[in-house]
């Protein structure tokens, strides 16, 4: 059983959902980012996505592309995204690691999961890499022992639900609106109807991402999801420090829990 | 026009690839829409209403065929070869890029969409795309990089007033890639009613199939009036490469003929030692940008770098995965030419003939007056002129110093 797969099941257990915390390697700084990745999980997160600053993050909205240039402005570089991921392994938290596939591709596939794997690292959630592409990626993760998080879309089709689930391992993600990262007001109401049609093809968890900053938020996505994604609200508590990073995974966490824990 | 032609031996194969390169590297989200495209586009090319239509508008609307004119006064200056142009500057709108938005957006009809997204660089795309949703009354968003917004001020005006609202885009280098990317950010977020009309052959499968195949027609009539008017193929097809779809267009109608050379002129911009230039496939390595796998100029962590080319049109850290295919197998050749090279083919071939062109087919100008020197008196070069050189003029001001005091 892999580590994804041990955690999803704990979740389950406990009557609650995963909660997902992600933040940009580099941002604002590298040692920045790892204390704040820490503080994430120390506070309630139970997996923390590290993203790889890209200069081109077409599924991304303003907030992490301007986090990502950020980083990217303060020098980060790919080995710096391992020793990020280590960092969090050897205090005994987990990580996976979300990336455009140019980086990957130009640090060469396999070697990249090598050295991820030899980080800590638990796998790769690649937006842009469908599976109909991934031949040199399925056998570098099979190879290092690394989950394949790929994504549905409200608009796949049931076909490619099909495919995508079967290509994937650890868990699915599921994006919960057509449209980038970057909070939003709402759940959006596709999320779960996406959810329940993936449902039909695996029994693999799904995380729901896209637009979840609060914890009512959380608590809605919790109800039909196995895992609770949440980017662009912790790219902005950044802004506020580490206590508020805290503090709002803090407030997420205790919004997974299906039935309200009493006192 | 059938489907076996269409694909062609040339590929790609079903799922996109022209050998390695080219694909579908898109987020999940894009990929119905990607597959509808491709499904209603297969059906549109051979069925002949739409092929039909397609022709019709070419001819009626974008002034089709373009004329073939040979520049002697400028070939002078290329070692007595002989140099014809292929006249894609003569097209309503000024450049190739009409052929493209006329099919796609005859293909946005069919596909009962009601709005159209488009990235433009140096405007010539988008003024077409504008164009095309005018006529064919479809709602048009033109993203265009802030730089190039400044740089190329008539066309953000002559897009307005053909009635499509032009959206500054303010992130990254603010050029053509930044407006892919925003692009592509709309298109994910109103997919349900929108159309990407990718302005060049690249992106991922279909786009550089079938914007190949909407500008196969320059290709096709170029090769048809050298042997009519000349008596015989040129040995050398010379075509400037930003993304590379006038090349891709022109290069078709000569890939099966082995005597023709077919050479790509990409911006060395202020030389391709330096840190400016857009040289993809001349100084790039593969990568994935924008759905496809295709040379890119990239660092060595795969970060994409800035593209720098004195054309709007020309400076895109990519290019169309076909180039990079052809390159690999050698069947094309591709050359850098400077910023300067280009400027003064530009000033020549005003001077000389009378035709301005634009800087993007400045730089296979270029290219022609040196491989008229290699080639010798007996040389012939079929150049695409790929567009005029109004909207460019500027730059062109600036550059010869031919406004203000001391004009």
């Amino acid at each position: 059983m892999s580590s994804l797969t041990q955690m999803f099941a704990d979740c389950r257990a406990a009557d609650r959902a995963a909660l997902i915390g992600y933040l940009p390697a580099g941002f604002p700084t590298v040692e920045g980012s790892q204390q704040y990745l820490a503080a994430m999980l120390d506070a309630g997160c139970d997996l923390v996505e590290v993203g790889l600053p890209f200069s081109d993050p077409v599924m991304d909205g303003p907030t992490i592309q301007a986090a990502a240039d950020t980083a990217l402005r303060n020098g980060f570089r790919v080995r710096d995204l391992f020793t990020t991921v280590e960092s969090i392994s050897a205090a005994g938290g987990r990580a996976v690691v979300m990336t455009y596939w140019n980086p990957v591709h130009r640090y060469g596939v396999d070697a990249f999961a090598r050295d991820l794997a030899a980080a800590g690292g638990l796998g790769l959630i690649t937006p842009d890499l469908i599976p109909d592409e991934a031949e040199d990626w399925m056998a570098a993760s099979t190879a290092h022992g690394l989950d394949r998080v790929f994504l549905v879309a409200p608009s796949s089709t049931e076909e490619r639900i099909s495919m995508t689930a079967a290509a994937s391992s650890g868990f699915l993600y599921a994006a919960s609106i057509m449209g980038v990262t970057g909070a939003r007001d709402a759940v959006s109401s596709q999320a779960p109807q996406l959810v329940e049609r993936t449902r039909e093809h695996t029994t693999l968890p799904i995380g729901v991402g896209l637009g979840v900053r609060s914890g009512p938020q959380a608590a809605e996505v919790a109800a039909f999801a196995d895992g609770v994604i949440v980017g662009s609200a912790f790219v902005n508590a950044v802004s506020s420090g580490e206590a508020a990073v805290r503090a709002l995974a803090a407030e997420l966490s205790s919004a997974t829990h299906r039935t309200p824990v009493t006192a | 026009m059938t489907h076996d032609e269409d694909r062609d031996k040339h590929g790609p194969d079903d799922r996109g690839h022209f050998g390695p390169y080219g694909g579908r590297y898109m987020p999940e989200a894009l990929m119905a829409a990607i597959d509808e495209l491709a499904t209603f586009y297969d059906k549109a090319r051979v069925d002949p209403d739409f092929v039909t239509e397609f022709e019709r508008l070419l001819r009626e609307y974008a002034n089709r065929p373009s004329l073939l004119t040979e520049a002697p006064k400028f070939a002078e200056h290329a070692g007595g070869a002989r140099i014809f142009l292929k006249r894609e500057d003569l097209n309503h709108t000024g450049s190739h890029k009409i052929n493209n938005v006329l099919g796609q957006a005859l293909l946005t009809k069919r596909m009962g969409k009601k709005r159209v997204i488009a990235e433009t660089g140096a405007g010539q795309h988008g003024v077409a795309a504008a164009t095309a949703c005018a006529l064919l009354d479809l709602d048009c968003v033109v993203y265009m990089g802030e730089v190039d917004t400044q740089r190329q001020a008539l066309n953000v005006a002559r897009m307005k007033l053909l009635g499509a609202e032009v959206i500054p885009v303010k992130t990254g280098s603010r050029t053509l890639k930044d407006a892919i990317n925003e692009a592509l950010r709309d298109w994910v977020a109103n997919v349900d009613d929108t159309h990407y009309l990718l302005g060049t052959a690249a992106g991922p499968h279909p786009f550089p199939m079938m914007v190949r195949n909407f500008h196969k027609v320059i290709g096709a009539e170029a090769r048809a009036q050298m042997l009519d008017q000349v008596g015989r193929l040129p040995d050398v097809v010379a075509a400037c490469v930003g993304g590379g779809s006038n090349a891709i267009g022109i290069f078709h109608g000569f890939l099966d003929d082995p005597s023709v050379r077919l050479v790509g002129l990409e911006p060395a911009g202020k030389g391709v030692d330096t840190d400016e230039h857009g040289a993809t496939l001349t100084e790039g390595e593969p990568g994935i940008l924008h759905g496809a796998f295709s040379y890119l100029l990239q660092d060595s962590d795969g970060q994409i770098t800035e593209a720098y080319s004195i054309s709007a049109g020309l400076d895109y850290p990519g290019v169309g995965p076909e180039h990079s295919y052809l390159k690999d197998i050698g069947r094309a050749e591709y050359r850098a030419v400077t910023d300067a090279e280009a400027m003064e083919a530009l000033r020549l071939l005003s001077r000389t003939e009378g035709i301005i062109p634009a800087i993007e087919s400045s730089h296979a100008l270029a290219g022609a007056l040196k491989l008229g020197q290699e080639l010798g008196p007996d040389g012939v070069i079929l150049v695409c002129l790929s567009g005029r050189g109004d909207k460019d003029m500027d730059t062109a001001a600036r550059y010869f110093d031919l406004v203000g005091e001391n004009a």
